[in-house]
C-alpha cells in the first residue's frame, strides 16, 4: 500500500535528522519493552499482589460485613448501566440528530469491560466464586445498559433520565450508609475502611463537598463588596500558599485544640475535611476564571429583563461559568484524587499507606517495584478515565457542536 | 365551605422563590433600597465570620491554657537533640531548635533552586520537542505528559526512591558517565576541590568526589523535575502555539533551520505567554518539595515534624511553616513578575 508507505516516510523519515531520531527512539523504546517485559514475566514475582488484593480493595474492612461492599459495587454498576444506557437512546442535543443506540465507542467500552472482568480477576488469582462476583456485577452493567437503551427512548426514558440528577446523590447517600453501618446495620468505623475503599471515599466525599464552597468563594471573590471579596481572596490564597501537607498537619494536630473541648472528629474525617477545604480553594479559582469569561452583557441583560443580581447569579451567569470551567474543575478534581496519597504520611491507610504495610511485611520485603507499579497504572487509569469522561462531558455541554 | 380563599393575597400574585437567590431577593425586600442591601450583607457576613473566628480562638485559648501549651517561642533555644542527615550549614544534636529549622529551610531552598533549574530546562526541551516535524517524537511527547500529568507525584517520588535509586550498585558497578557516578551511596559529580579540577574516583571500593549528593535528595530531585517538567511541557506547548503560523513560515522562507526558528523567532514571542503560566508551575514545585518525608530527605517539613514530635508546640511549629511557604511562593511570584516585566515586548 503506497500511500501507507508514503504517510510513515512523512511522518518518520521525512530528511535525515527525522530519519535518525526515529531510529534511536525506536531502538530505545524496542529495548526498554523487551526490559520491561522480561522482568514483568520473568523476574517479578506477583504473588505480592495476587495475596493481597483484599487488603489493597478494602483495607481492613471486617470479611464478614463484605456484602454490604459488594452490594454497594452491584447498585453502582446498575445505576451505571442505567444512566448510561438512557443517554443513549435520548437524541443528544449537541447533534441534533436521531439517538444513535451502539455508537462506536460504546462498543469498544462494552469489549473493554467484558475483557477486564474476564481477564483481570484470572490474572489476580482471585477465587473462583469471587470471580464469578465480578462477571455477574459487569453483565448486570452490560445487561441494564442494554435494557435502558432498548426501552428507554420515549416519554418515560425522558422522565427516568430527570431522574437521574436524583438518584445519584441518593444512591451515593445510600453507599456510605451501607459502608459505614449503622441504622440496624453493624458499625464498620472509618479507622477500618482501607486501600481502594478510602481513597475512594476520601476522594469522592471532597469532591461533592467541595464544589458548593468553591462556587461561594469564587463569588465572594469576584463580589463588589469589599468584606466578602477580602475574606475569600485570604481564605483562597493561604490554602493555596501552603503545601497540602503541611494543611493534613493542622487537620491532624491542631484541629483538637479549635473544637470545645478538645473533642476531634475521628481522623479519617478530618482529612476528608481538610482535603475539602484544600479543594474549594483551587476550584474558586478554576470558578473564578469561567466567570470572568461570561461577557458582562449577559449580567447586564439579565437584569434589563427584570431578574434580580441574585437571580441573574444564579440562572444566567453560574451556568455558563461553570461550563467554561468544568475542565479546570475536573482537572482539580483529578489532582484531588491523586493528593489523597499525601494521607498515607499522616498514617491512613489509603492506597499508598496499605501498600507501605504490605511491603513492611518480611515476606513481601525488596518487591516495591510490583506494588508501586501496579499502584500507578491503577491511578493512571483513574485519572485517565475521569480526563475522558470530562471530554465527554464538555462536547455535550458545548451548545455550539456541530459534529 | 370548601371554597379557596379568594384570590387577592401576596403569596398568590408573587410565589416566594426558593434558595439562596430566593433567601437574597426576601433580604431585598427587606431593605427595598440599594444603598443598604450591601451593607447588611456585609454586616451579616462579617458578624457570622467574627463569631466563627471568636469561637475558634476561644476554644483554641482554652484549650492550649489546658493543656500548658500557651504560645511561647522559648523553646526555639533549646538544644534539639536529634541530628539533621544532610545539612549545608554545620549542624549536631546540641545545636538549638532553630538551626535545625534553619538547616531544614536551607534543604528546601536547595530542593526548589534546583528543581526550577532542572524541570525548566527539561520541560522547555520537551515542550519544543511536541513542534518537531517527527510523528515519534511527537507521540512519545504525550506519553510522557499523559504518565506525569496521571501518576500522583507521591507516587513517584517513591518509586524513584524505592525502586530506583536504592537499587543502584556500590562501587565499581555503578552506573557512570563522564564527570559523574551514580551509586547507591550517592551521586557523585565532578567539581573543583583541593587539587583543582577533580573527577569522582573510587579509592578501596568508596566513591570519592568534590559534590555529593545524597540519594535520597537525588531521588527527590528527578521526581520532581520529571513530573514538573510534563506540565512545564504543556505551558511551554501552549506558549509556541500562540505565535502566529506566519512567523514559521517568515523564518523558513528566509532559509532559518528548525532549531535556529525556534531559538530566535518563535521562542522569543512564546515567552510573554510561557512566563505568567510558569509561576504556578514553580509554587507547584516549590510546594512539592515538602513531600521529602516520603524518601527520607530532610527538608523544612521534616524537621518541623520532628520538633512537634517532641515538643508538642504545634501551633509555633504550624505558623513557622505557613510563613515559611508563603513567603517562599511570595519570592517566585515576585521573580515571576519581574521577568513578566522583562519579556512583554513594547510595542511602538
Amino acid at each position: 500500500m503506497p500511500t501507507v508507505l508514503r504517510r510513515l516516510r512523512r511522518d518518520y523519515f521525512a530528511n535525515p535528522v527525522d530519519t535518525t531520531i526515529s531510529l534511536v527512539l525506536i531502538l530505545l523504546i524496542g529495548a526498554a519493552l523487551v526490559g520491561t517485559l522480561r522482568w514483568a514475566l520473568l523476574q517479578a514475582e506477583w504473588a505480592v499482589i495476587q495475596v493481597n488484593t483484599t487488603l489493597f480493595a478494602v483495607g481492613r474492612y471486617p470479611i464478614e460485613q463484605q456484602w454490604r461492599l459488594w452490594l454497594v459495587t452491584a447498585l453502582l454498576s446498575a445505576a451505571s448501566g442505567i444512566s448510561w444506557g438512557l443517554l443513549r437512546a435520548l437524541p443528544r442535543r449537541d447533534r441534533r440528530l436521531e439517538a444513535d443506540l451502539w455508537p462506536l465507542n460504546d462498543r469498544i467500552a462494552v469489549a473493554v469491560f467484558s475483557a477486564v472482568a474476564l481477564v483481570l480477576p484470572a490474572l489476580l488469582r482471585l477465587t473462583l466464586a469471587i470471580q464469578a462476583r465480578w462477571w455477574l456485577i459487569t453483565a448486570l452493567l452490560l445487561a441494564l445498559r442494554w435494557a435502558a437503551g432498548r426501552w428507554g427512548g420515549g416519554r418515560r426514558g425522558r422522565q427516568a433520565l430527570r431522574l437521574l440528577p436524583l438518584a445519584w446523590p441518593s444512591l451515593y447517600l445510600v453507599g456510605l450508609g451501607l459502608i459505614g453501618g449503622g441504622l440496624g446495620l453493624i458499625s464498620v468505623p472509618p479507622g477500618e475502611w482501607g486501600g481502594l475503599l478510602l481513597t475512594l471515599v476520601q476522594a469522592s466525599l471532597a469532591i461533592l463537598l467541595c464544589f458548593p464552597l468553591g462556587v461561594l468563594l469564587a463569588l465572594g471573590r469576584r463580589s463588589d463588596l469589599p468584606l466578602l471579596r477580602w475574606s475569600s481572596v485570604v481564605y483562597i490564597e493561604f490554602i493555596r500558599g501552603a503545601p497540602l501537607i503541611t494543611l493534613l498537619f493542622l487537620g491532624q494536630n491542631i484541629l483538637g485544640f479549635l473544637l470545645p473541648g478538645g473533642v476531634a472528629p475521628e481522623r479519617v474525617w478530618r482529612a476528608a475535611l481538610v482535603l475539602t477545604l484544600f479543594a474549594a480553594a483551587y476550584l474558586a479559582e478554576a470558578v473564578r476564571a469561567g466567570l470572568a469569561a461570561v461577557p458582562r452583557g449577559q449580567l447586564e441583560a439579565a437584569r434589563s429583563l427584570g431578574l434580580s443580581t441574585p437571580q441573574a447569579m444564579t440562572r444566567i451567569v453560574l451556568p455558563q461559568a461553570i461550563r467554561t470551567a468544568m475542565p479546570a474543575m475536573v482537572g482539580q478534581f483529578i489532582a484531588l484524587l491523586q493528593d489523597t496519597t499525601l494521607l498515607s504520611l499522616i498514617g491512613l491507610l489509603e492506597l499508598l499507606g496499605t501498600a507501605r504495610t504490605v511491603m513492611a511485611n518480611p515476606a513481601f520485603l525488596g518487591r516495591n517495584a510490583e506494588v508501586y507499579l501496579t499502584l500507578a497504572v491503577l491511578f493512571w487509569c483513574c485519572c485517565a478515565a475521569l480526563g475522558l469522561g470530562s471530554r465527554a462531558l464538555e462536547r455535550r455541554l458545548n451548545p455550539n457542536a456541530t459534529a | 365551605m370548601q371554597a379557596s380563599p379568594p384570590n387577592s393575597g401576596l403569596e398568590q400574585q408573587r410565589p416566594l422563590p426558593r434558595g439562596l437567590a430566593g433567601a437574597l431577593s426576601l433580604l431585598q425586600g427587606l431593605s427595598n433600597n440599594r444603598r443598604t442591601l450591601p451593607w447588611l450583607i456585609q454586616g451579616v457576613v462579617g458578624l457570622v465570620l467574627l463569631l466563627l473566628i471568636a469561637f475558634l480562638l476561644g476554644n483554641l485559648v482554652r484549650n492550649l491554657t489546658a493543656a500548658g501549651l500557651l504560645l511561647t517561642w522559648r523553646w526555639l533555644g533549646q538544644p534539639a537533640g536529634f541530628d539533621v542527615s544532610e545539612s549545608l550549614l554545620p549542624f549536631s544534636p546540641d545545636l538549638p531548635y532553630w538551626r535545625a529549622l534553619v538547616v531544614g529551610l536551607v534543604n528546601t531552598l536547595r530542593a526548589v533552586i534546583a528543581g526550577l533549574i532542572g524541570s525548566t530546562l527539561l520541560g522547555t526541551l520537551v515542550g519544543m520537542a511536541s513542534f518537531s516535524s517527527n510523528a515519534l517524537l511527537r507521540r512519545l511527547v504525550r506519553v510522557y505528559v499523559e504518565i506525569n500529568r496521571n501518576i500522583p507525584l507521591l507516587l513517584q517520588l517513591v518509586f524513584w526512591y524505592f525502586v530506583v535509586f536504592l537499587a543502584l550498585p556500590n562501587g565499581a558497578a555503578a552506573p557512570q558517565l563522564p564527570g559523574v557516578v551514580l551509586a547507591k551511596s550517592g551521586l557523585y559529580l565532578a567539581g573543583f576541590g583541593s587539587a583543582g579540577w577533580e573527577l569522582p574516583s573510587l579509592i578501596n571500593g568508596v566513591w570519592h568526589a568534590p559534590l555529593r549528593l545524597s540519594v535520597e535528595f537525588a531521588a527527590l530531585l528527578t521526581g520532581l523535575i520529571v513530573h514538573i517538567s510534563a506540565f512545564i511541557a504543556e505551558v511551554v506547548r501552549g506558549g509556541i502555539s500562540s505565535v502566529p503560523r506566519g512567523q514559521w513560515e517568515a523564518a523558513s522562507s528566509l532559509g532559518l533551520h528548525w532549531w535556529t526558528t525556534m531559538r530566535r523567532v518563535v521562542l522569543p514571542q512564546a515567552l510573554r505567554v510561557i512566563v505568567p503560566g510558569l509561576n504556578s508551575q514553580y509554587i507547584n514545585l516549590a510546594k512539592g518539595t515538602s513531600l521529602a518525608i516520603a524518601v527520607g530527605y530532610t527538608d523544612l517539613y521534616s524537621v518541623a515534624e520532628t520538633t512537634l514530635n517532641q515538643t508538642g508546640r504545634a501551633i509555633e511549629v504550624y505558623l513557622i511553616l505557613l510563613t515559611a511557604y508563603l513567603t517562599i511562593d511570595l519570592g517566585i511570584s515576585a521573580l515571576m513578575n519581574g521577568l513578566n516585566h522583562l519579556v512583554q515586548v513594547k510595542e511602538r
